[in-house]
């Protein structure tokens, strides 16, 4: 039988607030253990809660991109459960009414066609500390530190819709990861970085027959912070679970964690052990309501999506789809283009020389295109001078190489090397027949019909002009003499 | 009488016409603590050194005698589930017992902003569960006006230091009664005003939504100094009320006469002790004497009051004390060889068993498949409730109960029964489910023992009910000269 995958994630992505959900203290990474704590994030007697209204519109702006609809009346649930990391002894998490649901997010399915897998709902919530056992995990340690400078930090939790368009594949499940990470990152809400754990998901997997509408058993692996793995866990589950059904067997519904080393995903604990979190509105918050000016302001300070960025290069500057696609993949690439674009009179030549040229050379420096020292109308200029035939192909390579160094003006450059493009026909014409002079053999074979030669005839020239010729017009030449001769 | 036994604002002024210093009322303080604290035991914690260096500041700035506050050098002490910054705060609880706050609670800092001078941290039921200070981790107090009765709870050290004069005022919390209870049992004042009127951040939190800080002292007026001091919007507190902040001292002023004052039926029941229903109507009658207009009314759903209560109250407590796991602070069982265990053992040598009663039966109250027949019922019952209280302000200006349906009883006699226990705080409980204002005020004796009359007023209408309090308070003071 063909059996078909259902995967659902619930992704935790860490916002890029100053400070922390619900005190005053800097949200930073990395920073010595327990320096940015107060009573608040340490779970002292008697200390209270303050909302960051910041965290509230990260959450909304998330909703906004990911097409959710954003709830006018929301509210903070306590999730209670016991652990060290946990000050509180509950987590402020949302349970109803949470900031946004009913969502979607559009990727290109296996079948070749767009995609909305459906977003059940966003909501907004504290992460907690950090442990730090003694030995390789808790329970084999002899002790455990507990670093709070973590406690607090505002994560959401986008949590997938099993019913609504679930994911089908591993291929989907990266392409929806990706598109999701790309969004977040690019409405300016998170940072994502994966190495740390800025973006963590748990997913979902069942398995069923290709046929079936009726959702399998499914079994849900916990906090994974690298694609890598999660693409590995979801094919291991895939194949465990499929081959569960092969044999007749029965998939337990159950949580799971994935052994990085083995490879595997190996069981934590069963439904019937699944804690009740005893889920019930914080007292100590007020219920938020979300008006329409608030709503509105947000809306107006989104950015342009990555799809609706991607048709608009392609309407406006008529470039290849590849290219757009390239383009609008980073903000700061799509910036310059876009800036470039004003005064370059020939888009697709711009694209191009970007895609190709401008990162070769930054690559070769080692500079990463943020602090790329070219100015983009100094590009667009040399673009258009190239357009125009002012400077040559191969003059433009070591004008740009130039640029890269000194971040000047590409006319200027060409300038005071001598790097304009030789305009002189006699003197062109000196050289042609110079070339000719010196391969007398080749020039014999040329008469006789080969073509082959007429390119190293070229090439010559083309040396001997330093670069500084138009390919085009030496061609001519050649051609024009090897007839008349 | 002892400098110690004087209301605040005799002291007050006293202090400002330099007729006397704070150090001498804060060392009466503590000379009356030195006869009377061993048979009360009033304190878990004495301040004695931080006090008289706090009243030596104060006279300091008595003698620059520029604009001083009110409170400047007299002595306060606090409930101790109210943070102090350096000092010793347990709660009642053996699982605080050594834990030091690292902040000061914000009503705490504003009243020591006004330069009132810190006697200790008083005694109270554990967490401030219980209705007679018998569950404090650090033994009972005892009633000052007699020694074998309970002084009240949950505030009762507190109380009964205002009355031993082991302090002039106290700052106190009530959750279903933990101020005016107590207030009544030891024949002193005691207000609880409006939830969100007083910050609750540095409020060691026994239940969010009812919670709420006030006052004791031996009068209306000095109730008013305190609140004066310690109301008003905190930044720090989401449930803080925005509003804006009276001079409660000058509400004092104005007569009763007019006021529509309503007697509920529904609490004027059976159970309740016949003694202090004759009181309760007397101190009704003496107000209809001097103007007031009183009107029977009902509020129908005052018997599920104790029912509700017990429900939210728990199911928040069972979360707000989830905190307390041997991890960060405060009590840690030392025997322990896994994280479990430790939670176990540290949170079952650490709590009472009245705690560990109420988080039980909170942790049941919110259990998946019980939340909505008990916690939304609950919620339910507690918007009833509260409607109640509205239509009947539709009609009148403040009501009139008891605030106890007993006199003091004997410390051990309801102990052993919790549910008996649960219903003393029958007629206080509703105002904390509906958030209103309420204060309790001496109307008279039954063999001895002080009656607390209840007033209740409007929301953010503290001023009416001072006051009635300080009328009523004025009068049969008067009467009884």
């Amino acid at each position: 039988m063909d059996y078909e995958p259902v995967i659902c994630f619930e992704t935790h992505v860490e916002l890029k607030t100053q400070s922390k959900l619900f005190c005053r203290c800097p949200a930073s990474y990395g920073k010595t253990p327990n320096s940015r704590i107060c009573p608040v994030c340490t779970g002292q007697p008697g200390a209270l809660p303050v909302l960051n209204r910041k965290a509230v519109e990260y959450t909304v702006r998330a909703g906004l991109a990911l097409n959710c609809s954003i709830n006018r009346r929301s509210r903070f649930a306590r999730k209670n459960y016991f652990y060290p990391d946990l000050p509180k002894g509950y987590q402020i998490s949302q349970y109803e009414l949470p900031f946004c649901e009913n969502g979607s997010l559009e990727i290109l399915g296996d079948d070749g066609r767009p995609y909305p897998v459906g977003i059940r709902r966003i909501h907004l919530e504290e992460d907690a500390g950090k442990l730090i056992h003694s030995s390789s995990s808790f329970s084999a340690s002899e002790y455990s530190l507990v670093d709070y400078n973590r406690s607090s930090i505002p994560l959401l939790e986008i949590v997938a819709d099993h019913q609504r368009n679930p994911l089908r594949s591993v291929k989907e499940a990266r392409a929806y990861l990706e598109k999701l990470r790309q969004i977040l990152i690019h409405i300016d809400v998170s940072d994502c970085m994966m190495e740390r754990g800025q973006f963590r998901s748990d997913v979902n997997v069942s398995v069923r027959p290709r046929d079936s509408k009726e959702p399998g058993n499914r079994t849900e692996i916990k906090n994974m912070a690298s694609f890598k793995f999660i693409l590995e866990a979801i094919e291991y589950e895939i194949k465990r679970q499929t081959g569960i059904l092969e044999s007749q067997g029965e998939i337990h519904q159950e949580t799971r964690l994935f052994d990085e080393e083995k490879g595997m995903t190996l069981p934590m604990r069963s439904k019937e052990d699944a804690p009740d979190y005893r889920y019930f509105p914080d007292p100590d918050l007020m219920e938020v309501e979300i008006d329409e000016a608030f709503l509105a302001g947000i809306r107006k300070s989104l950015p342009e999506l990555p799809d609706e960025k991607v048709n608009r290069f392609l309407r406006e500057y008529q470039i290849p789809r590849n290219d757009a696609l390239i383009l609008t993949r980073d903000r700061i690439v799509s910036v310059f283009f876009e800036r470039c674009a004003r005064t370059c009179e020939d888009r697709k030549r711009l694209s191009r020389w970007m895609l190709k040229d401008l990162f070769q050379v930054l690559n070769a420096a080692s500079i990463p295109m943020e602090k790329c020292p070219i100015k983009p109308e100094d590009f667009s200029h040399l673009i258009n001078l190239i357009s125009r035939g002012e400077l040559t192909d191969r003059i433009s390579q070591s004008v740009l190489a130039e640029m890269v160094h000194s971040g000047g003006n590409p006319g200027v450059i060409a300038e005071e090397r001598d790097l304009s493009p030789i305009k002189d026909v006699r003197l062109l014409e000196k050289i042609v027949d110079e070339v000719i002079e010196e391969n007398p053999q080749l020039v014999s074979r040329v008469r006789a019909g080969a073509t082959k030669p007429v390119n190293f005839l070229m090439g010559r020239a083309m040396e001997k002009t330093e670069g500084k010729a138009n390919p085009k017009t030496i061609r001519e030449l050649l051609r024009k003499k090897l007839q008349t001769h | 009488m002892d400098l110690c036994d004087r209301s605040a604002c005799q002291l007050s002024k006293m202090l400002r016409k330099r007729e006397i210093s704070s150090r001498e009322v804060t060392e009466a303080v503590f000379d009356r603590i030195a006869e009377k604290e061993e048979r009360i035991h009033a304190f878990i914690t004495l301040t004695r050194e931080i006090a008289l260096k706090q009243a030596d500041a104060a006279d300091r700035r008595l003698r620059g005698g520029k604009r001083i506050p009110v409170l400047n050098g007299i002595p306060v002490a606090i409930k101790d589930n109210l943070c102090t910054e350096g000092i010793r705060t347990t709660c009642g609880s053996r699982i605080l017992e050594n834990y030091i706050a690292s902040y000061d609670a914000t009503p705490v800092r504003r009243l020591l902003r006004e330069g009132a001078v810190l006697v200790g941290k008083t005694n109270m039921d554990e967490f401030a569960m219980g209705s007679s200070t018998e569950n404090s981790a650090f033994g009972p107090t005892c009633n000052p006006i007699r020694p074998e009765c309970v002084p009240g709870g949950s505030s009762g050290g507190a109380a009964a230091a205002v009355c031993a004069g082991e302090t002039v005022l106290a700052v106190a919390s009530d959750t279903g009664g933990s101020i005016r209870q107590p207030a009544a049992y030891c024949g002193v004042v005691g207000v609880k005003p409006t939830y969100g009127r007083v910050s609750r951040y540095g409020l060691i939190s026994y239940a969010s939504s009812l919670d709420q800080v006030g006052a004791i002292a031996r009068s209306v007026e000095d109730c008013a100094l305190i609140l004066n001091a310690i109301c008003g919007h905190d930044s720090l507190d989401s449930t803080s009320a925005d509003v804006k902040k009276p001079d409660f001292r000058k509400a004092l002023g104005k007569k009763v006469k007019g006021l529509k004052i309503g007697l509920p039926r529904e609490y004027f029941v059976e159970g309740l002790d016949g003694g202090v229903r004759d009181r309760v109507m007397g101190a009704a009658g003496l107000l209809r004497e001097n103007g007031a207009e009183l009107i029977e009314l009902s509020l129908p759903h005052t018997e599920y009051a104790i029912s509700a209560y017990y429900l939210i109250a728990t199911a928040e407590a069972s979360s707000n004390l989830a905190r307390y796991d041997g991890v960060k602070y405060g009590f840690r069982s030392p025997e322990p060889v896994d994280s479990v265990s430790m939670y176990e053992q540290t949170r079952s040598r650490g709590f009472g068993k009245e705690v560990k009663r109420r988080i039980m039966l909170g942790t049941y109250v919110l259990s998946a498949g019980y939340y909505d027949a008990y916690y939304t019922k609950a919620q339910k019952a507690r918007t009833l409730i509260k409607e109640d209280f509205e239509r009947a302000f539709e009609k009148v200006d403040c009501l009139l109960t008891p605030v106890s349906p007993c006199v003091p009883f004997r410390l051990g006699e309801k102990i052993a029964e919790p549910l008996q226990m649960y219903l003393v705080d029958i007629y206080t409980v509703s105002l904390n489910l509906s958030g209103l204002p309420a204060m309790s005020v001496n109307c008279g004796n039954v063999d001895g023992l002080p009656v607390g009359l209840q007033i209740i007023g409007k929301p953010f209408d503290e001023e009416t009910v001072l006051r009635v309090g300080h009328h009523y308070e004025q009068t049969a003071g008067a009467m009884g000269e």
